[in-house]
């Protein structure tokens, strides 16, 4: 019973308290770069959620089972983005043939994937806590879900910016970051809750 | 002489013209994290520097026998490389430092500058102007984190690299060095930053036309 709470409790600290965006930083430039429509940052946020989950598996896999008894620790970076990679292609692969709809909604944004960080962040993350294999996967996914509820408020609120008036220096990058700054306040606030 | 010229050209565009952090806003996540202090922006920016100019040396050297297709690939391989030693090397030599980046330093792997650097400049030029290109990057991505960090140390705690400036009664603004912090000074500075380029290009286009 216990058990089951301190599980709860995690996937809840993963989204909200311990947030990719707004308190770790890892995945802003999908963030800044993908926000700008609801629908395509929906769909970057299922591609990232998707291939963070099997990505947590295969690395902690890796990790555990190869370079720890090999004592290779010291290559786990270069490993960790060799699997990324070969997952993402393999993702690409098997969506195009399986289910076009969803490749063509993902298309693009699936390569890109690689360079997000909050991928290879996760799975150093999971290496430096020490997680066992249930918890390395449950943050790879409900970071993930942390990511996409950051990235869809967030293009919410910059379909409004658009149609308000801005100075002209700050329009673009620059009232994106002051917004996220705000939500980071509000954020804040979900500190105490875990 | 020309080349001399073209050389310097390189180097400085990096700096202020494509400078990483504030003209192409890449590599936003070690941006927005490691800028707490102003020391910790100067880490950051030597480490990536490093292995920017490591990276774009070798990918420019081993442009010829890299296959078009595993390019990416063959990129990230040899930039982890660099990224592993550094690593190691900030363990063994710097372990505050090391500590206070943390997971930010394998994560230089995935900074969009160097691999965007790689691709667009060390893959169709010779070592020397690689090195060159490497070398300004680094330094406009160091420059751009100092300035963050020195700004967010100097209102968060009233100090610019551990040495306090702003007197014992300046009560920290705590919110600057957190999270939110980040985001927000990031996003003035960047706005301030391109009021004053539009100023400079007003100023400059004035001015030839007055001399026409």
């Amino acid at each position: 019973m216990n058990e089951i709470v301190n599980i709860l409790l995690f996937m809840v600290s993963c989204i909200l308290t311990n947030n990719f965006i707004f308190s770790r930083f890892l995945g802003c430039c999908p963030f800044l770069g993908v926000s700008s429509k609801v629908e395509t940052s929906v769909s970057m946020g299922l591609a990232v959620t998707f291939v963070m989950t099997i990505a947590s598996l295969f690395c902690y896999m890796i990790y555990n089972w190869l370079l720890v008894p090999l004592g290779l620790t010291f290559m786990s970076t270069i490993a960790f983005i060799l699997v990324i990679a070969a997952l993402v292609q393999f993702v690409e692969m098997f969506l195009k043939k399986s289910s076009p709809t969803l490749y063509s909604a993902l298309g693009i944004y699936l390569p890109l994937i690689t360079t997000n960080c909050a991928v290879l962040g996760v799975a150093t993350l999971n290496v430096n806590n020490a997680y066992n294999l249930l918890y390395s996967v449950l943050n790879g996914t409900f970071s993930a879900l942390g990511f996409t509820l950051a990235i869809v408020l967030m293009a919410g609120v910059r379909e409004r910016l658009e149609s308000s008036h801005i100075p002209e220096c700050m329009k673009g990058f620059p009232i994106t970051l002051v917004a996220a700054g705000l939500m980071a306040v509000a954020f804040m606030g979900f500190s105490g809750l875990v | 002489m020309s080349e001399k010229k073209s050389l310097g050209k390189t180097f400085f565009n990096g700096i202020i013209p494509e400078n990483p952090t504030f003209r192409l806003v890449l590599g936003t996540c070690p941006t927005l994290a490691v800028t707490t202090s102003a020391i910790n922006g100067l880490g950051m920016g030597a480490a990536a520097t490093f292995v920017l100019i490591c990276s774009n040396l070798v990918i420019s050297l081993l442009r010829k026998f890299i296959p078009d297709q595993v390019r990416i690939p063959a990129f990230i391989v040899v930039i982890c490389t660099f990224v592993t030693m550094v690593q190691l090397l900030m363990q063994a030599f710097i372990p505050s430092l090391y500590e206070a980046l943390g997971i930010f330093i394998p994560l230089i792997v995935v900074n969009c500058i160097i691999l965007a650097r790689a691709e667009a400049f060390a893959s169709k030029n010779g070592p020397i102007s690689s090195v060159f290109d490497g070398l300004g990057m680094g330094l406009g991505f160091t420059l751009g984190l100092v300035v963050l960090g020195s700004v967010r140390e100097l209102i968060g705690n009233g100090s610019i690299f551990g040495i306090n400036i702003l007197g014992a009664s300046y009560q920290p603004m705590l919110l600057i060095v957190l999270a939110s912090g980040g985001f927000l000074t990031y996003g003035l500075l960047l706005g301030l930053f391109n009021l004053v380029v539009k100023k400079l290009q007003n100023k400059k286009s004035g001015k030839e036309a007055q001399a026409a």
